[in-house]
């Protein structure tokens, strides 16, 4: 389809808009590959053909927003949703290095939620799977809750970095520190960890950032930003190539900022409104009509390209090919 | 550095208590009860023991600004698809994460302002004022 650049204030968009973008939201995962330090996303799984990375390159696969325990309209089988992605995971022709989920594992924050996800996550035959605590992982007690099924470091905190094929990966939690009215942030704890972190990390290292709330202000009445996004990005700034992959928004925006690229995904369990949408006026669960939802499960396709600041989405609706 | 174990995560903990303070659709049947009892033993005693309601829609709370008497209890629903929480500034008061129909209530024993949010979605917010009539 188009791209998507809502990151205009004075951006509005009519219902009748809002509901044709509907048609591209899907509940698909993102293929990402790296190939001569520079990520790029090979395009959604789902389509029928499925994405083939290049030579030697390290291939990753982001899923996001799952909302296990959800079971409302919307999606009253957000399990079903993500077996479907772990199929189309397990179809691809280049078994990925690992898979990362970009937050809201689960609804409520019940360990129930935590349980189950934790045992459809272990369905993927992949080494690992990275995740990153979302706002409805962290309801009841901040993260502790979700921190008893992933600690990825043992070490009690939700934050974490790895190196992998070259690339340096951070993996934040930025659904922190609330403050009356004011969106969620890293916090002063994490921002300095991360100083620390990139300050041991080459230039030329390329970068990818994992973050469940977008990492720049998408629709702030909503929520939809990092209150203290500003000091983690002049911490990336100075870095060749910096990649940040986040969820939350239900949706697929691009924003590139200097050699940083910031991507939102689709997630596995519902869509939500495009930003600041007229006459929809809060980000809760859009339930489309009977039989739509097959509709909006389809293809994406990303490509990055070296040294060009715009990214090119390409979105297919999934029956449009297959009706 | 080499990459870290990840996914197999930590053994599964002992199972939790429901939450205690949510109330579910047969609770609801009892406060309508309430709602509709006490009033009528409030115009003889003043304030003390008065129910009031908070509604919960569409991401905001209604009202948004509340004035009550000292031993007033507020009663919050979310009539929200989206999970929301009642928790205040000062750490007096916080509900567990509300799932559509749960209920959360706090009586407000002392005089003051109490300045409450959604943890789930902080730019909700809500007030409390408890003053003597």
């Amino acid at each position: 389809m188009t791209t998507h650049d809502r990151s205009s204030p004075d951006h509005r968009i009519t219902r009748r808009q809002a509901l044709g973008c509907l048609a591209s939201w899907t509940g698909a995962a993102v293929v990402w590959t790296v190939a001569g330090g520079v990520p790029r996303a090979l395009g959604a799984t789902s389509d029928g053909t499925p994405p083939t990375a290049s030579g030697n390159a390290m291939t990753f696969v982001q899923i996001s927003d799952t909302h296990i325990g959800f079971r409302k309209d919307a999606n009253p089988d957000v399990v079903g949703s993500l077996r479907h992605a772990i199929a189309d995971i397990h179809a691809l022709p280049q078994v990925p290095a690992f898979v990362v989920h970009t937050g809201d594992v689960s609804h409520l924050s019940k360990p129930e939620e935590f349980g189950r996800a934790r045992e459809l996550l272990q369905e993927l035959r992949v080494d690992r799977v990275h995740t990153v605590p979302g706002e409805h992982d962290t309801i009841d007690e901040g993260a502790t809750g979700y921190l008893r099924y992933f600690d990825h470091d043992g070490n009690g905190k939700s934050w974490y970095s790895f190196d992998q094929g070259g690339v340096h990966f951070v993996g934040l939690n930025n659904v922190l520190n609330f403050k009356m009215g004011t969106m969620a942030a890293l916090g002063e704890e994490q921002v300095a960890w991360l100083r620390t972190d990139l300050a041991g990390v080459s230039r030329s290292t390329p970068i990818v950032v994992l973050g469940h709330i977008p990492l720049w202000t998408v629709w702030e009445p909503w929520g939809w930003g990092t209150a203290d996004s500003a000091q983690a990005m002049a911490l990336l700034r100075p870095f060749g190539s910096v990649t940040v992959l986040n969820g939350h928004i239900h949706q697929v925006l691009q924003k590139v900022e200097g050699n940083v690229a910031l991507h939102t995904a689709m997630s596995l369990a519902y869509p939500l409104p495009p930003p600041g949408a007229e006459g929809i006026g809060e980000p809760g669960p859009v339930t489309v009509a009977a039989g739509e939802l097959a509709k909006v499960l389809g293809t994406r396709r990303i490509e990055v390209v070296r040294g060009r600041r715009e990214l090119a989405l390409i979105d297919q609706p999934f029956d449009g090919r297959r009706a | 550095m080499t990459p870290r174990a990840h996914v197999p995560v930590a053994s599964r903990p002992s199972a939790r208590p429901r939450f205690a303070s949510l109330r579910r659709p047969s609770a609801r049947a009892l406060m309508a009860c309430a709602l509709l009892v006490v009033p009528a033993l409030v115009a003889l005693a003043a304030s003390p023991g008065q129910v009031v309601k908070v509604d919960i829609a569409k991401f905001a709370y209604g009202p948004k600004d509340i004035t009550v008497a000292p031993g007033t209890r507020i009663v919050w629903t979310n009539h929200d698809e989206a999970p929301h929480t009642v928790t205040s500034k000062d750490k007096s008061f916080a509900s567990k994460g509300m799932d559509t129909d749960d209920t959360f209530d706090h009586t407000f024993d002392r005089e003051g302002d109490y300045e409450y949010l959604c943890t789930v979605h902080p730019f909700m917010t809500g007030m409390v004022h408890v003053h003597k009539p």
